[in-house]
C-alpha cells in the first residue's frame, strides 16, 4: 500500500474550482516533484495532504490514517507527515533549539532531554548544530530555512512536504537548502517537492508531477518528462522556465 | 477675600486626585478582564459569539463615554437598582476601555502572520498550546505600547464622572473655584496633575515600544 493514497480529490474556494479530481499515489521513499504555473493548484494539493486545507470530493489517506482537517487528525498526522514552507515560518521568539523541541514535546510527549538530543541530531543533519541556541532573526534566510526543515525532521514524519522553500532565498543559499533536501532523499525519506529548480526536480527526483489548471496534466519518470514532454502545455511550460 | 493658600488648593487637589488614581486602575483591571474575555471570543471560529463581541466593541466604540456614563447612572436607576457615582463610573468606564482593550489586542493577534498558525498546525499543535506557546507571548509583547497608551485615554475619561457628581480631580477643582474664583489658577492645577498623571505612561509607552520593537 501507498504511503499517500491521494484519489480524486476536487476542492473548490467559493466558485473557484481548483483541484479537479486529482489521483496521486506516493510510495515511501519516492521522491516527487510538482510542477506548474503559478495558480494551477499545486501549493493547495500539498496542503490538503496534511489536512490544512479541507477537500469537498474524493479522499486522501496518508499511512493508512484519513486525512481531514479536524484538530485531532491534523494532531495524529503530524507525525506522520511534516511540512516546510516558503516563508520558513520559524517562530521568531523562541530560539532555534526551543523552536524545534517544542512539538516533539506537546505531542510526542517526549522528555526534555530527549527532544534537546533530538535537536542536535536534526541540527547536525542539517548543518546547523552551532547555532541551537540563536534566535531565528540572527541566521540567514538559507539557515533559517534549514532550521524549518530540522524542525519538521523532528517530529520524525514519513513524508516531508515543501512548498517552494528556495523560492524566497538568494540564489547563493539556495544550493544550502537543496543539498538537504538531497541527502534526505538519499536516506530514504519520502519527498513530496513543489518546485521551481528545474534541474533539481530532474536530478534528484523519482517522479515529476506536472499541475495544470487544477489537474495533474502529466506525470511520469523526471528525466524522461523533461526530455519529452507529452503535452503543448508542458511543453510550453518547460520552455519558459528553462 | 482669599482663604485659601496655593497650597491649600494643590493639597486638596492631589487629594482628591486619589480617587482618579483609584477610579482608573478599576476601570483598568475590569476593562482588561472583559476585554481579555472579548478578545478570546473576537478570534474565535464561533459566528455567533464572534457577533455578539463585534455587537458589544462596536456599540461602546461608537458612542460617547459620557453617554454610556449617563446611561449607566440614570438607566439603571431607572430600572430600580440605585447605583452610587462610584459604581456607575466603574462600571461605565470598564465597558468603555474593555471595548477599546479587546480592540486593541484582537488587532496584535492578528497583526501576527499566518504562517505561525499554519507551521503550529502542521506540528501537531492544539489551539491552546498554539495560543499559549506561540501566539500569545508574540502579541503581548506586541501589546505591551498600545495598551499602556490606552490607559493615558482611561485616567483622562474619568474626568467625565465629576460630571454625575464623583469627587475625583476634576470634580475638586469645580469644587475649588466655585470657593476661590480662581478659575485659571485652579484648572491650571488640575491640568498639571492630570499631566503628572499622564505623561508618565505616555513616556512609558514610547519607550516599551522602542525596547520591544528591537528585540523582535
Ligand atoms: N485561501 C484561498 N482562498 C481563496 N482562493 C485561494 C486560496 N488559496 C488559493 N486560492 C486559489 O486557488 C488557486 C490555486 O492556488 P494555489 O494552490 O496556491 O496555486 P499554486 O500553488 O500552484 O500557485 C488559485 O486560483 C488561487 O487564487
Ligand atoms: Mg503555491
Amino acid at each position: 500500500m501507498s504511503l499517500v493514497n491521494i484519489d480524486n480529490v476536487h476542492k473548490y474556494y467559493g466558485d473557484n474550482h481548483v483541484l479537479k479530481g486529482v489521483d496521486l499515489k506516493i510510495k515511501a521513499g519516492e521522491v516527487i516533484s510538482i510542477i506548474g504555473r503559478s495558480g494551477s493548484g499545486k501549493s493547495t494539493l500539498l496542503r490538503c495532504i496534511n489536512g490544512l486545507e479541507s477537500y469537498d470530493k474524493g479522499g486522501i489517506t496518508v499511512d493508512q490514517m484519513e486525512v481531514t482537517s479536524d484538530e485531532e487528525q491534523i494532531r495524529k498526522l503530524s507525525k506522520s507527515v511534516g511540512m516546510v514552507f516558503q516563508s520558513f515560518n520559524l517562530f521568531p521568539h523562541l530560539t532555534v533549539s526551543q523552536n524545534i523541541t517544542l512539538a516533539p514535546k506537546l505531542v510526542r510527549k517526549v522528555s526534555a532531554e530527549e527532544a534537546d538530543t533530538l535537536a542536535l541530531q536534526v541540527l547536525e543533519k542539517v548543518g546547523l548544530k552551532d547555532k541551537a541556541s540563536s534566535y531565528p532573526q540572527e541566521l540567514s534566510g538559507g539557515q533559517q530555512q534549514r532550521v524549518a526543515i530540522a524542525r519538521s525532521l523532528a517530529m520524525q514524519p514519513k513524508v516531508l512536504l515543501c512548498d517552494e522553500i528556495t523560492s524566497a532565498l538568494d540564489p547563493e543559499l539556495v544550493g544550502d537548502v537543496l543539498n538537504v533536501l538531497e541527502e534526505l532523499a538519499a536516506e530514504g525519506m519520502t519527498l513530496v517537492l513543489v518546485t521551481h529548480e528545474m534541474n533539481f526536480a530532474r536530478d534528484v527526483g523519482d517522479r515529476v508531477i506536472f499541475m495544470h489548471q487544477g489537474k495533474i496534466w502529466e506525470s511520469g519518470d523526471a528525466k524522461e518528462v523533461f526530455a519529452a514532454p507529452k503535452t503543448p502545455e508542458l511543453q510550453k511550460f518547460i520552455d519558459a522556465v528553462l | 477675600m482669599n482663604e485659601f493658600t496655593n497650597w491649600d488648593i494643590f493639597q486638596a487637589l492631589i487629594l482628591a486626585a486619589r480617587w482618579t488614581v483609584v477610579l482608573s486602575l478599576i476601570a483598568f483591571l475590569g476593562g482588561a478582564s472583559v476585554g481579555l474575555l472579548l478578545t478570546f471570543l473576537q478570534i474565535s471560529s464561533r459566528t455567533a459569539l464572534v457577533r455578539i463581541a463585534r455587537f458589544y466593541v462596536e456599540l461602546f466604540q461608537g458612542t460617547p463615554l459620557l453617554m454610556q456614563l449617563f446611561l449607566v447612572f440614570f438607566g439603571l436607576s431607572l430600572l430600580g437598582i440605585d447605583v452610587s457615582p462610584w459604581t456607575a463610573a466603574a462600571l461605565a468606564l470598564t465597558l468603555f476601555s474593555s471595548a477599546f482593550l479587546s480592540e486593541i489586542w484582537r488587532g496584535c493577534i492578528e497583526s501576527l502572520p499566518k504562517g505561525q498558525w499554519e507551521a503550529s498546525r502542521c506540528l501537531g499543535l492544539s489551539y491552546f498550546e498554539i495560543m499559549r506557546h506561540i501566539i500569545l507571548p508574540q502579541a503581548l509583547k506586541v501589546a505591551v505600547a498600545p495598551t499602556v497608551g490606552f490607559s493615558v485615554q482611561i485616567v483622562k475619561g474619568t474626568a467625565l464622572a465629576s460630571i454625575i457628581g464623583f469627587v475625583e480631580l476634576t470634580k475638586a477643582g469645580t469644587m475649588l473655584n466655585n470657593a476661590t474664583f480662581e478659575p485659571f489658577k485652579v484648572f491650571g492645577m488640575v491640568a498639571l496633575i492630570y499631566f503628572l498623571l499622564c505623561y508618565p505612561l505616555s513616556v512609558a509607552s514610547r519607550h516599551l515600544e522602542r525596547k520591544l520593537n528591537v528585540t523582535g
